[in-house]
């Protein structure tokens, strides 16, 4: 577990250091957030019928997700890990005595908590003084705040445990690039980032409501506009736990076949 | 052919500090260091010579090349090579010069290193019978013949920086600079790559400017020296004029039938001895080698005799220290 | 020109070396515009409409922004890429050749994976100009080519200009993704659903709105009184490439005196 926790506290300090791209990000963030929160509210004026979600809602929405962007984004490519599976470079770490799916979850955790906790908390602070209609709203009580915490949190450990399927799929393809940025591109769909899935066509809901994607950005932005109401934010992230547990073990079971094809193939 | 007169050029470099607060700092007011890269250089080659530029890492070497092929501008000072001022009219000086950095790469990795030569003929605007002409004399001079439909990437680093030495050459220039081209190279490579740069040197009348750390690719191609540390002119001249001034020193290896005593030879130190075997150092400008000999076969039966120089490695050595550097 | 043309032949081969993996992400590249389509067409599906603007409209708004885009990510890749000619050395090289700089580094790369974004926004206008109930004279045919040949020279001079940044400074680079991907995002919906100092900005900063809102009027029959500036507004695109030439050979002067 120690070694866990060092692996974990190294990255992080080294994620901290690029502090001028974390301001750079944050600058291009609040463009982005600008932008679609402008097409929205030309969309929401000229709507004619009732709309399954309210501007408001959809703002804080987009806030949520431009300041977490590295906490729901699955597309976060770590080239350390490709190039240590496509050049063999795994031998070393089957030396080391920890399992390589705590150590490389440690790992991938830890960047995009560096990387969040650079860019979230001034996208934060400025959505909430913006002025209207941009402003980002305060959590509608503490219970609701709490919830969404808890839920942000387990959506992080799910996008981590889903990303860490991605590369455990490098070892079957060895080649990152060109599979990688398909499954980074449906997955981020079906998570909502495109288009929130409430403003989905219903059919199309029905399919995000069974997958786990979702469950990384959509629900807990919802939780925290209130959008999902406390009852079901509690049974909500009941799920997300059971996915999670789900997810972790077909990795680990994934990460243990292909290690054992690598051993087979001589590295 | 080249004249460089006054050259200097410094650097600024932000100092960087550890520590939150200093990085703040830093976003505002960025504090500098100067390092004087070049001070002062000066000096005139001739066409056709072959000079070997030497100094230890850092000395200002790679600032003088970079210079003197139009890539760097310079702080005070002229360059003038064949009438241009490379930094000024820099597209028409440089097809008239050839460039090789050893430790990077002009070819392009992933196609046969023959399309990276029809490229390098439009990017010069070399005659198609000129250019043919020239691919041929470096094909054959450069043995490149089972090479030249190979994909770089499959190239042996030997292969490689035959290829780059050829791909500098197809526009014939007239000067040729080579940062560290022998730079990692097995003995077999270093000499073909020697024996090439002597060749042209002497076939086409090529001037080439050389640096390197190796002293054997000066001491097999050079005629004349040019030495720099931290950014000054230390030394300007031809090999034997160094190899006069610490070359002086000989060391004699002798073996002889057994001989119990200690040998004892006026003019002549004993480094050590035994009763086959002894090693004697000599300085020729106090006396002469045949003087120490007959004394020597005085006293015992001579089996062998070897004489070195002091290497001209040490003798760089020496330079350096004598300058400090 | 014949040069750049033999660059492109050249990088060409040298991407065809690794087959499977140009397949995967031309189909890659195919998909994430594809994605944000997607998108685009169940919020239509939802309101109907935005600020009276109709789906097939958007469309062609969208498919003439994300064509110049593609255009220029596979063409101008040597500038968006520039930080690593830049940080290995390798600009060296450029500047002991007897070519301009800014055309050797176009041809120090080409990404022909972007085929797939540019094949996915081929069909999205060939789609959208076939439902536009529109009448197409030679005249609006090479004003939507002027468009998108405008597009891509915004998109190549903010390339252009992120590069010159470099021989400054490689870190926060990403800030110019506002520009490119921002700029992109924002373009593919005409311009005047937004508020004023975004249309302020994106028409006379970086002209964005002439390359697409502008001269879309005058194909959708929209514009009013004389229809000559709406035509050449594009021009506006190609201005903007003359001051980011001039910061980068600003730039190009700057390293050659620092060597940094």
């Amino acid at each position: 577990m120690k070694a866990y926790v060092s692996v974990f506290r190294l990255r992080l300090t080294n994620g901290m250091q690029y502090r001028t791209a974390a301001l750079a990000g944050v600058a291009t963030q609040f463009f982005w957030g600008f932008i679609i929160i402008m097409v929205f509210e030309a969309f929401y004026s000229g709507a004619a019928t009732e709309l399954p979600i309210s501007l408001k809602q959809l703002i804080t929405y987009v806030w949520l997700q431009q300041a977490f962007l590295a906490f729901v984004m699955l597309w976060f490519r770590d080239n350390e890990l490709f190039q240590l599976i496509t050049t063999g470079n795994i031998a070393y770490e089957l030396c080391r005595p920890s399992g390589i799916y705590g150590l490389w979850f440690a790992k991938l955790l830890a960047q995009r908590l560096a990387s969040a906790l650079l860019r979230c908390f001034p996208i934060l602070l400025v959505a909430l003084f913006l002025p209207e209609p941009y402003r980002m709203p305060l959590p509608i009580d503490p219970a609701a705040f709490l919830l969404f915490l808890f839920a942000l949190l387990f959506g992080l450990l799910m996008i981590v445990s889903l990303s860490m399927l991605m590369y455990i799929s490098v070892f079957v393809t060895l080649s990152p690039a060109g599979s990688l940025l398909m499954f980074g591109v449906i997955g981020e769909f079906l998570a909502g980032m495109v288009i929130p899935v409430p403003l989905m066509p219903e059919w199309l809901q029905r399919i995000v409501y069974v997958l786990p994607f979702r469950w990384t950005a959509d629900f807990p932005f919802r939780v925290y506009s209130g959008h999902i109401t406390k009852e079901e934010a509690l049974i909500g992230i009941g799920i997300q736990l059971v996915w999670l547990l789900v997810l972790v073990a077909v990795g680990k079971m994934a990460m243990a076949k292909a290690l054992r094809n690598v051993v087979v193939n001589g590295g | 052919m080249i004249k460089v007169q006054g050259l200097s050029k410094a650097y600024q470099v932000a100092k960087r500090s550890s520590g939150v607060k200093q990085a703040m700092k830093a976003l505002f007011k960025r504090e500098y260091k100067i390092v004087e890269a070049l001070n002062d250089i000066s000096f005139t080659i001739e066409p056709g010579e072959i000079v070997g530029y030497i100094g230890p890492n850092g000395a200002g070497k790679s600032t003088t090349i970079k210079v003197m092929s139009g890539i760097l501008v310079p702080d005070h000072g002229t360059c003038t090579v064949m009438g241009y001022t490379p930094w000024k009219d820099r597209v028409n000086y440089v097809k008239h010069i050839g460039v090789v950095f050893g430790q990077r790469s002009q070819l392009w990795w992933d196609v046969p290193v023959m399309d990276s030569f029809d490229l390098l003929r439009d990017i010069y605007k070399v005659p198609e019978d000129e250019y043919r002409s020239t691919l041929a004399l470096l094909t054959e001079t450069l043995e490149l013949e089972e090479i030249l439909q190979m994909p770089v990437r499959q190239l042996s680093l030997g292969q490689r920086m035959r290829c780059e030495i050829a791909a500098s050459l197809l526009h014939s220039p007239s000067v040729l600079f080579l940062d560290e081209p022998t730079i990692g190279l097995d003995a077999v490579s270093k000499i073909a790559v020697r024996r090439f740069i002597r060749r042209i040197n002497e076939e086409k009348g090529v001037t080439i400017i050389l640096t390197t750390h190796d002293m054997n690719d000066i001491e097999a191609l050079a005629n004349r020296i040019i030495l720099i540390g931290k950014g000054k002119l230390l030394y300007d001249g031809s090999l034997s004029a160094i190899r006069n001034r610490f070359g002086t020193g000989k060391t004699i290896t002798v073996v002889y039938s057994h001989h119990n005593e200690r040998l004892q030879v006026e003019g002549a130190i004993v480094e050590s001895w035994s009763p086959e075997r002894a090693v004697l150092s000599v300085d020729t400008s106090q006396v002469v080698i045949s003087e120490v000999l007959i004394r020597l076969s005085e006293q015992v039966e001579l089996l062998d005799v070897t004489i070195d120089t002091l290497p001209i490695e040490d003798m760089i050595v020496q330079l350096y220290k004598e300058h400090q550097i | 020109m014949r040069l750049y043309g033999k660059y492109i032949a050249m990088l060409f081969k040298s991407q065809m070396q690794y087959r499977a993996s140009f397949w995967l992400l031309t189909l890659g590249q195919f998909l994430v515009p594809f994605s944000v389509f997607a998108g685009l067409y169940f919020l239509f599906e939802r309101f109907g409409q935005i600020r009276g603007w109709e789906f097939q409209e958007v469309a062609l708004c969208f498919s003439i922004i994300h064509m110049s885009y593609a255009l220029s990510e596979c063409f101008a890749r040597g500038f968006d890429s520039f930080s690593a000619l830049v940080g290995n050395g390798d600009f060296d090289r450029v500047l002991v050749r007897p070519r301009s700089t800014v055309l050797q580094v176009l041809g120090s790369k080409f990404e022909f994976t972007r085929v797939g974004k540019l094949a996915q926004s081929l069909i999205v206008l060939g789609w959208a100009i076939s439902q536009l109930v529109m009448d197409w004279s030679v005249l609006k045919v090479l004003v939507l080519l002027f468009m998108i040949a405008s597009g891509v020279c915004i998109f190549t001079g903010i390339f252009i200009l992120a590069a010159t940044m470099c021989f400054w400074t490689v870190q926060g680079l990403e800030i110019a993704n506002i520009f490119t991907d921002g700029g992109r995002e924002m373009a593919q919906y005409p311009l005047n659903i937004y508020q004023k100092w975004v249309v302020r900005f994106f028409t006379f900063i970086i002209p964005f709105g002439c390359v697409n809102y502008l001269p879309l009027l005058y194909l959708l029959g929209k514009s009013t009184g004389n229809d000559l500036p709406y035509m050449l507004a594009p021009l506006a695109g190609i201005a903007f490439l003359v001051p980011c030439l001039l910061m980068w050979n600003h730039g190009v002067r700057h390293y050659r005196s620092t060597g940094s």
